[in-house]
């Protein structure tokens, strides 16, 4: 089977001289409808990693392909990548000027140019798949901070997208609705979604994780199951790291 | 609620001194009351008081107040457009439209109105002829699209990064997201100071009058001139201008009010 996301020795070096190092030599290759959650310090280079795959940063040296695309490619159509990686982000980043289901249907009226009686009913669909189809016309101030997130999930779904990244969910959220949120993702990683999610959530993890990625000073250290990382791991760092956060 | 507000869509102060009135002074007494009231009652009084020279002079100026619009609505417009690109450019990550765009901004905020006018006018009049009313519309835009430039910039900046990224990262071009996501939500933000840009050109259009446009200053000078009613003619030409100013300036506070606490 072809990967979904392969990335080869991505190095990404910051700072005037390139002397920070934010990525070092990183490869990852993710099946279509694996569920890999990347954990580790911060500052150890997983929210790059992940911003790499839709080119929310570019890499100094390495290659990321989605399917047979490749990400990295400079004269690439990078729109058209991003069409098909849906990103959710830690601060959910709703338009504040938008409706709910205005900020669904945005992306697919401007960049698919969807005629809107085609994708209102879908927008609503996706809508009521989060939970929040009595929201549809409240703006994201009016909303608390998990709904605000599963409407940025929905919103993120209306692409369509092949892979779904997420960027530390549900960091920013109070501990009461990190569980709707994480119930969201766990549906999706049910309906076979290919996922990539930065996050130290374990209870996501053992439900819905194939793989547990452990990253620190920018590169990866340990990969294995969220049984083999969790309960058994066998670098020093990844013990000493999971020691911190459990 | 105000407090939550506040963070989410933080104020931009680009002030040229207009007077703003303050909304928390509620009192029947207000600074802008008193003002206001008494400008507009001093020129329904004089003209009763003593109708010459008064009453003849209010006859004779306000003509003056159309060209005033013309000069003030017509630049307004023009310097929001050269604004809007010049707070693109001073953002843009192209040096070269960059450069261009930072240079324009020095290079006008360095000259006073005054001599641009004289500049455009009499100097470039040198090798084409511009109508008066032309190169007052055009020096006072090309003044104003200069400061029009850093409101739209700051106002642009003062949105969140991510809200950029959330749109690239759905598939927008970068000009998709400045239409559809960061200029709606930079409009609230900028247009109180654009208001108070507003009032700013109003006051400072009657510069053009050196110009001989026959704006209100201009037709008050007329006056004067022919009649050595200077006192008077001056004194309604004042009061004019403040009634004016000050409405505007009760409308830009009204409009922040609502923009403060209305919507979404």
């Amino acid at each position: 089977m072809e990967t979904r996301v392969r990335i080869e020795n991505a190095t990404k070096l910051f700072g005037k001289r390139g002397e920070i190092t934010a990525l070092r030599d990183v490869s990852l290759q993710v099946m279509p409808g694996q569920v890999f959650l990347v954990i580790g310090p911060s500052g150890s280079g997983k929210s790059t990693l992940l911003r790499s795959i839709n080119r929310l940063e570019t890499l100094t040296s390495g290659s990321i392909w989605i399917d047979k695309d490749e990400v990295t490619n400079p004269h690439g159509d990078i729109r058209q990548i991003r069409e098909e990686v849906g990103m959710v982000f830690q601060s959910f980043n709703l338009f504040p000027h938008l409706t709910a289901v205005e900020n669904i249907l945005l992306a697919p009226a401007t960049v698919k140019r969807e005629p809107r009686e085609q994708a209102l009913p879908r927008a609503r669909q996706l809508l009521e798949r989060v939970g929040l189809s009595d929201k549809e016309n409240a703006y994201p101030l009016q909303l608390s901070g998990g709904q605000q997130q599963r409407v940025a999930i929905a919103r993120a779904l209306a692409m369509n997208p092949k892979v779904m990244l997420f960027d530390e969910p549900t960091s920013a959220l109070d501990p009461e609705m990190i569980k709707e949120v994480l119930d969201v993702m766990l549906d999706l990683a049910r309906d076979g979604m290919t996922m990539l999610v930065v996050s130290h959530e374990m209870g996501f993890a053992r439900a819905a994780a194939d793989s547990v990625v452990f990253m620190d000073e920018g590169q990866i250290i340990e990969i294995g199951t969220p049984e083999q990382i969790f309960d058994a791991a066998t670098e020093p760092r990844t013990q000493k790291f999971l020691k911190h956060i459990l | 609620m105000a407090a939550v507000d506040r963070t989410q869509h933080p104020q931009i102060t680009v002030s040229d001194g207009a007077l703003i009135p303050d909304r928390a002074e509620k009192t029947i007494f207000s600074a802008w009351r008193i003002s206001f009231f008494g400008a507009i009652g001093l020129l329904i009084l004089l003209p009763l008081l003593s109708p010459t020279p008064y009453w003849d002079i209010l006859r004779f100026v306000p003509d003056g107040i159309i060209s005033t619009f013309q000069v003030t609505v017509s630049s307004i417009l023009i310097a929001l457009v050269i604004g809007l690109f010049t707070g693109l450019g001073r953002i843009s990550r192209i040096t070269i439209i960059n450069r261009i765009a930072t240079i324009y901004v020095e290079v006008i905020r360095g000259i006073p109105l005054l001599v641009q006018l004289f500049y455009i006018y009499y100097a470039l009049g040198q090798f084409v002829a511009v109508p008066r009313l032309s190169a007052a519309i055009i020096a006072m835009s090309v003044c104003y699209g200069a400061y029009m430039g850093e409101i739209f910039r700051a106002g642009i900046l003062s949105v969140p990064k991510g809200q950029m990224e959330a749109a690239l990262a759905l598939g927008l071009s970068r000009g998709q997201a400045m239409r559809k996501v960061i200029l709606p939500q930079t409009m609230r933000l900028i247009l109180p100071p654009i208001g108070n840009e507003f009032i700013a050109l109003l006051k400072d259009s009657s510069l053009v009058s050196i110009l001989a446009v026959s704006d209100i200053l201009r037709r008050g000078r007329e006056y004067a001139a022919t009649t050595f009613r200077y006192f008077e003619a001056y004194t309604v030409v004042a009061l004019i201008y403040l009634v004016m100013t000050l409405f505007f300036s009760k409308l830009v506070s009204i409009m922040e009010e609502r923009l403060e606490h209305g919507g979404n």
